[in-house]
């Protein structure tokens, strides 16, 4: 009886999103106050309905309800408890009605926490999140209903996919999709401006802390899912320029492109048009990557096997949003550049340099994502494009923002002076040339020259930023120095430099390799002895595995003791978990390969120096970000001009 | 020169010659780094390049895995069900990689057999990547093509 209910809160939740989107965009060109007045009870209508309906499922999964046909695929009476709350999320149906919810809860807050808002600019705002509610909901019902019913039912179900039951599947994907999903409110913020055809820069500043948050999260859930990849997979990596990951990339690319260009805009009122583009590219992009992670085209390590009718929905979804939104962008953008003019030596300038490399980076990754299916449509093959393409160009293109990042605060706006900004930045470009010179002695044993570029870059964003930092200190009276706005400037950019000391000097200096061991001999990796002890059964709580053990030894000195295993769950899966001896300047981490006959075995054996740095970078940017959001000049009321809509406000207040 | 309109050539200009260089370099990159995937009757066919690296796509074929006790070297057969090709590889091999399960190898031939130097098994086992799918389907017409000859 449950999922039937739960199918009809779908059905329910979308006649609500439909009414969401149309009425109160139907009112607010009226001007009728009664039906802008519809957008918020039916915002949370919605959401109360998507709601019970994520709830029933999840009570599904948790009382190993097998009559459910995406129940019965992705669980079965062992599975743990713990992991039947992500088991939700494990598979298509569920991660698509967990992509609805989160837009639901992305909705309530903007209805929320936008009261003094003026009430038309809401009504289309809230519309437009509604349309896209819409289409998603619509897309459940049709394709991917996760309450088909499997009669009878099932005594057992199949397993959750053995490489989803890890802690970081918990998080990882809900963090993601908050990201991705968050840009749904930037790009509705900037499609109500174009709709409303107020092209001022107030709405810029009721979007910018909403951005932020969503762009936090979507270096959050990046920052996971890099994680998860380097200790789940086995491979000891931790970025793979797999077409899924990349699909979560590009969107992170041109938010960051977008939450520079929206300061400029709010700040100067420069890049207008620029902006309003930027914030539908970040959002089509969030689409186009549900698409790529949904329709199966592109061969990657998430592949599901997928049904081409769902690829279609959301493709054609993909140019309704897109087509429109670029039409009503060419019909409606500011013709007219505004804003106040700036130098060529200005702030301006350099985020005009920052907008241009990321948006050009996120097209060089679209491209080269998309290239096996270019390929296949003009005949020339099977192609695809891997990690040395991107390898090769993304840090080309990156080159020039880690060269001018630390000039980026110290520059002022409309006109900057240049010796006074190289008098401040010149200690830190004398302190990266020393760390270079230091990291060259340190890692004389490094393979590359990665590890002491990485160093000076690293030093030269730290300490370039730390001096803009204690500028602030010396010149500016207590209680003004840092803005939150500044501050998580500051943490994001700083969380820069922590990433690229942590990129490049892995990939110097890492030491991985694959070695045959017989039970008690001991071999040399990185300086460190690795005892292979032996291999014993153990019962996990539904799985069986083959446990190593391996002792490593720095001279007499025991390190650590090491248990990788060999997992063969229920439905047949081997799964490999490695372990890991963690810390801040090296990681150990071994992996059990296969039984090698005899009493041989293959392990895999990765000394990592400095690898944590690049995930520390992630949370020091979401940090960042979040500190940025919450500054009070965007929760500030606003001034008598901007509430000057007069019967729209009064109807909502 | 007005002040804006000094401004737009600058920033044109900018955006003209940070998109030239960026094409340039992708046109680089993309020529050098592209990678072709074969199945075992394309690479008989000699359609695979000499020497260089590409991917190899198939099924492995049943009771083909080989190793001498105690080595990391594995010999192993990857087919498209029409045509075999032998290929060797030294490593920890992926998790999911099995008899009957399709891989992508990447490497590069040598003396009559593939050298791989990656491996990869996707992680659903039901899962056949469309590549494989295709070569395996791509061989069977043309063995169709030849029985009708």
């Amino acid at each position: 009886m449950l999922p039937e209910l739960g199918q009809f809160a779908l059905i329910l939740a979308l006649l609500l999103a439909f009414a969401q989107c149309a009425l109160p965009i139907y009112g607010a060109w009226r001007g009728n106050t009664a039906l802008i007045g519809l957008a918020r009870p039916a915002v949370a209508g919605q959401a109360v309905f998507v709601a019970l309906a994520f709830g029933i499922l999840t009570w599904a999964f948790l009382t190993q309800d097998f009559s459910v046909a995406y129940v019965a695929q992705n669980s079965n009476l062992s599975l743990p408890w713990y992991y039947r709350f992500p088991a939700v999320w494990g598979a298509h149906e569920g991660s698509l009605l967990l992509w609805i919810l989160i837009l639901n809860v992305w909705t309530v807050a903007v209805a929320a926490f936008s009261r003094h808002l003026p009430g038309a600019l809401m009504a289309r705002v809230l519309g437009v999140l509604g349309f896209i509610s819409c289409g998603f909901l619509l897309f459940t019902i049709l394709t991917s209903n996760p309450f088909l019913r499997h009669l009878p039912a099932l005594p057992d179900g199949n397993d959750l996919n053995p490489i989803l039951q890890d802690p970081g599947l918990i998080m990882h994907p809900p963090m993601l999709y908050t990201g991705y999903v968050g840009f749904s409110v930037a790009f509705a913020f900037a499609i109500a401006a174009l709709l409303g055809g107020q092209l001022d820069v107030a709405w810029v500043r009721w979007a910018r802390p909403w951005t932020n948050v969503a762009w936090a999260f979507l270096t959050l859930g990046i920052t996971l899912g890099s994680w998860w990849a380097y200790y789940v997979l086995g491979w000891g990596g931790w970025w793979f320029w797999d077409p899924v990951e990349n699909a979560s990339f590009m969107p992170w690319l041109v938010g960051t492109a977008l939450i520079h260009s929206q300061a400029v805009t709010e700040k100067r009122g420069s890049f207008r048009a620029w902006t309003i583009l930027l914030s539908i590219f970040a959002f089509s992009l969030s689409l186009l990557g549900t698409f790529l992670v949904r329709s199966g085209v592109l061969t990657s390590v998430h592949a599901f096997a997928s049904d081409p009718r769902r690829g279609i929905f959301i493709l054609v979804f993909l140019g309704i949003v897109v087509g429109g939104s670029l039409l009503l962008y060419a019909v409606r953008a500011p013709k007219v550049a505004g804003g106040k003019p700036f130098a060529l030596l200005s702030r301006e300038t350099l985020l005009l340099v920052n907008n241009l490399m990321f948006v050009c980076a996120a097209a060089m990754v679209l491209l080269g994502t998309l290239y096996p299916i270019i390929g296949d449509m003009l005949g020339i093959g099977r192609v695809s494009v891997g990690p040395p393409y991107f390898g090769f160009v993304f840090p080309l293109l990156m080159l020039p923002v880690v060269l001018l990042i630390p000039f980026g605060p110290f520059f002022r706006w409309a006109s900057a002076d240049w010796s006074s900004t190289w008098r401040a930045l010149r200690p830190a470009l004398v302190l990266a040339l020393v760390a270079a010179v230091v990291a060259k002695l340190v890692f004389r044993h490094a393979a590359s020259w990665h590890a002491f570029i990485g160093v000076a870059a690293a030093f030269w964003v730290g300490a370039g930023i730390a001096l803009y930092a204690l500028k602030r200190w010396r010149e500016v009276p207590a209680g003004r120095r840092y803005t939150p706005e500044m501050l998580g400037m500051i943490l994001a950019h700083f969380g820069l430099a922590v990433f690229l000391a942590g990129v490049l000097i892995t990939q110097a200096t890492s030491v991985e390799s694959d070695l045959s061991f017989t039970p008690n001999q001991t071999q040399q990796v990185g300086g460190l002895d690795f005892r292979f002890v032996g291999v014993q059964r153990v019962q996990g709580p539904n799985y069986l595995a083959d446990q190593g053990t391996v002792e490593v030894r720095s001279g007499d000195r025991l390190v650590t003791t090491l248990h990788p295993e060999k997992r063969q769950y229920s439905g047949q899966q081997m799964q490999s978990k490695s372990d890991i001896d963690g810390g801040v300047f090296r990681d150990l981490y071994v992996a059990l390969g296969e039984p090698l006959g005899d009493t041989a075995w293959g392990v895999r054996i990765y000394v990592k120096p400095f690898v944590r740095w690049i995930w520390f970078g992630g949370l020091f940017m979401l940090v960042g970000g979040l500190t940025a959001s919450a500054d009070r000049r965007f929760r500030a009321r606003r001034s008598a001009r901007d509430e000057a809509v007069p019967a729209a406000a009064t109807a909502t207040a | 020169m007005t002040p804006t309109r000094k401004r737009r050539l600058i920033a044109v200009s900018l955006i003209l010659l940070a998109v030239a260089v960026a094409a340039a370099l992708t046109a680089l990159a993309l020529s050098r780094n592209m990678s072709y995937l074969f199945s075992p009757s394309e690479v008989l066919a000699g359609k695979a390049p000499d020497g260089s690296s590409f991917r190899l796509g198939g099924v492995v074929l049943e009771h083909s895995i080989q190793r001498a006790p105690g080595s990391l070297t594995v010999d192993f057969v990857v087919t498209d069900r029409f045509h075999d090709m032998p290929v060797q590889y030294t490593g920890v091999l992926p998790d999911l990689f099995r008899e009957g399960q399709s891989i992508i190898a990447t490497g590069r031939m040598q003396d009559g057999h593939f050298a791989a130097r990656e491996v990869l098994a996707k992680h659903d086992e039901t899962y056949m990547p469309k590549e494989v799918a295709d070569a395996i389907r791509k061989a069977e017409a043309a063995k169709k093509a030849r029985a009708s000859d």
